[in-house]
């Protein structure tokens, strides 16, 4: 049908670039997230992530060796030095590793793209300068001429786009990185899991009932379970962390895990009645008929036809378990902060390590890994959730 | 103990507990209780069927009423007593103390403000997506791709637009896009963008809409596409262009999707803490009610105002709650 509305060739490469645009505008935040954490301290320092992706173009001046020191007399009162400009400067240990390409070259710097690699520079009374693409230079000249101090070559060099993994070694395998992300992983592992697993159990009993079995109140707690869906968990902190506390629970995974079980309780049940109620009654009727008790149609017949359903919510579940903040901080984090989840890190991070970009989109990009691949590998059941829960 | 050993065997007990529960109960009503057999076989019967929902819903009831529905009737309490006080009544004073504070009347301006703008654009930035990646071949990819901020979390995100906002020295590279991009414009000096009251606001509610667009695009796709076809045929055939079919043919018919992916927005925007509490922490007027909660909370150790505050965001909420049970009940007759 959108087709026949479509057939307007006109507005089709319209719809193409704005879609583009749309996406390109939604991916670029992360992406820069991505590419930086690809990046060294020094390249974030000096460029934006977008560059990354480009050859660096960067002007430079070089000095050539100390004539003092290293000129070699070729006779005739003829002086030669000779070397890399890039090992010179200290910025590689031989010739073979200039990451670096010189694409124009100058001895003045009124004109640095005076010459081209290769070429050699008349600087006058017979002194001459020739530099090759890579850095090597020959620079020759009477006894004059070459001495003092090391002459000046203005280079603009190309360096190819370079990617690190040095930043997730340092935050992921460091042992001694003491803000590292490896412990916090295995914390927020530890806060899901559990959390996602058991809420699907005991919802599925109690949306089974409310989905299929006859009893007075039935509407009334499917309409709680509905209220219940938007109360603000924000209410539950305190009156639940004195619970927690009274009890001898106290701040720890126990309690976390309660809780997300809590609070993830009407979702649950919610999805899972929807799609419960929309099964084959005569499935169930014909299991009855057949003698089956009501456990026994729940676990043969209905747990296994509700699998999307139950695999919807587990993913919900694990989404927002695992990116959750305010419910690790309140039940799990003690001030020991040994059970520090991978958001509270990343918040601490931004504390005291605001500006240096590498160790934070490194440790972000650790935390968003997961869930990104369980939303690529897991979409459909995530969209077919969401359509469950939200379309009347 | 081993964290991870603990959690498995909270996994194994949790959810071995739960099965043994359900399977011993029903069999302690079958088979002990009630059993199927005997003079009143079918009297007993019909009892055991009228205890068991109550046996599988017992777990369930009894997290959700402890976990969700005391803590509204114990927030309330404690909004009304004080806490130094050792728990004594005091009426409507935290209110009163919380209504002489500026930061609280900064903190409802700006939610209400987040209340108009981040379910608006993210519906409208949903709605123009789905729109036109319903036409086009690589439309799923692109829908993907919209959608996959979904995955991520507020804190992840903050980092991420954290990243865009930077704001450098003037005399150096510019690595925040917003900042480099400003300065090609023509802008004289950077700017540190979320320390510009009132419009950082903004630059906060960016974040919440660039997650929450994806949500709304997938359910109004799906909608568009529940649309018949023979409204948007008639219309072509009496010539209207496109944008009158989307306008005129599709809107109105998919009004009630867009009702509920507004209010299920509006529900996320009321609840945002992650956000604020990581890039800016309420400072530079950025301040929320669900931070404000927190900062009385567990900063100022004041539950008499935390709890106050709470039954705000709580009172915001309703309007809502009655109308998703208003309609849920309508579509249980």
């Amino acid at each position: 049908m959108d087709n026949i509305a479509g057939t307007k060739s006109s507005l089709t490469w319209a719809v193409h670039i704005s879609v583009a645009a749309l996406v390109l505008l939604w991916i670029f935040p992360t992406l820069g997230l991505l590419v930086s954490s690809f990046r060294t301290t020094d390249q974030i320092r000096t460029s934006g992530w977008w560059a990354a992706m480009f050859p660096a173009v960067q002007n430079e001046t070089l000095r050539a060796a100390d004539p003092d020191e290293f000129r070699v007399d070729l006779g005739e009162g003829r002086f030669m030095v000779e070397g890399n400009l890039f090992v010179v400067d200290g910025q590689v240990e031989s010739a073979e590793d200039v990451p670096a390409e010189i694409s124009v070259w100058g001895t003045s710097s009124r004109a640095i793209d005076a010459y081209l690699p290769g070429e050699t520079a008349d600087l006058g009374d017979g002194e001459t300068m020739a530099v090759q693409s890579n850095g090597d230079y020959v620079w020759e000249g009477d006894d004059d001429q070459i001495s003092g101090r090391g002459q000046r070559v203005f280079v603009t060099a190309e360096s190819p786009p370079e990617f690190t993994l040095a930043n997730y070694r340092n935050v992921l395998f460091d042992p001694g990185n003491r803000e590292g992300m490896a412990k916090a992983f295995f914390n927020t592992l530890t806060v899901t899991i559990p959390a996602t697993i058991i809420p699907i159990l005991i919802a599925a009993f109690a949306a089974y009932a409310l989905a299929w079995m006859e009893f007075p109140g039935r509407a009334l707690l499917v309409a709680a379970v509905v209220a219940l869906l938007v109360v603000p968990l924000q209410l539950a902190l305190i009156p639940l962390l004195s619970l927690h506390n009274a009890v001898g629970i106290g701040k720890g995974y126990l309690g976390v895990w309660l809780a997300h079980t809590g609070f993830g309780l009407p979702l649950a049940i919610y999805l899972l009645r929807n799609y419960m109620v929309g099964l084959p009654r005569e499935v169930i009727e014909n299991a009855r008929v057949d003698g089956a008790t009501e456990f026994q149609i729940f676990t043969r017949i209905i747990l296994p036809l509700s699998f999307p359903a139950l695999a919807s919510f587990a993913i919900f579940q694990f989404l927002w378990t695992w990116n959750d903040l305010l419910v690790a901080m309140v039940f799990l984090i003690d001030a020991s902060g040994d059970t520090t989840v991978m958001t509270r890190q990343i918040v601490e991070l931004m504390g005291t390590r605001g500006g240096d970009w590498e160790i934070l989109a490194t440790s972000a990009f650790v935390s968003i890994a997961v869930p990104l691949v369980v939303f690529f590998t897991m979409q459909r059941y995530l969209v077919r959730g969401l359509l469950a829960g939200s379309v009347k | 103990m081993n964290p991870a050993l603990q959690g498995l065997i909270t996994i194994v007990v949790g959810v071995g507990g739960c099965v043994a529960y359900f399977y011993f109960s029903n069999q302690f009503l079958d088979k002990v209780l009630y059993p199927s057999r005997g003079p009143n076989a079918g009297r007993n019967i019909n009892r055991a069927n009228a205890i068991r929902p109550w046996l599988f819903m017992f777990p369930a009831i009894f997290a959700l009423g402890l976990y969700l529905a005391y803590p509204v009737f114990e927030t309330l309490r404690l909004s009304v007593t004080s806490r130094s006080a050792g728990g004594a009544f005091v009426g409507g004073q935290n209110y009163a103390r919380m209504f002489g504070e500026d930061k609280f009347w900064e903190a409802v301006r700006n939610n209400i403000m987040w209340l108009l703008i981040v379910p608006a654009a993210s519906t409208a930035f949903g709605l123009l997506a789905a729109q036109l990646t319903d036409r086009i071949k690589w439309g799923n990819i692109a829908k993907s791709l919209i959608f996959m901020p979904m995955a991520i979390s507020f804190v992840g995100a903050a980092v991420i637009f954290k990243l865009i906002y930077d704001a450098r020295p003037e005399d150096v590279a510019q690595i925040g896009v917003l900042n480099a991009v400003y300065l090609q414009l023509g802008g004289e000096s950077p700017i540190t963008w979320l320390t510009v009251p009132f419009w950082n606001n903004f630059f906060l509610m960016i974040v919440l809409i660039w997650i929450q667009t994806g949500f709304a695009m997938v359910i109004l796709s799906a909608a568009l596409r529940g649309i018949p076809e023979e409204t948007v045929e008639a219309a072509i055939v009496d010539g209207a262009n496109p944008f009158q079919i989307f306008f005129k043919i599709k809107i109105p018919q998919i009004a009630g999707t867009i009702v509920v992916v507004w209010t299920t927005i509006t529900i996320v925007v009321l609840k945002v803490f992650d956000i604020v509490f990581a890039m800016t922490n309420g400072q530079w007027e950025t301040q929320v009610l669900a931070n404000y909660m927190y900062d009385k909370l567990f900063r100022a150790n004041d539950w008499g105002m935390g709890s106050a505050s709470a039954m705000i965001i709580m009172l915001m909420v309703t309007p809502i709650l009655v109308w998703n049970v208003y309609n849920a009940r309508k579509e249980m007759r």
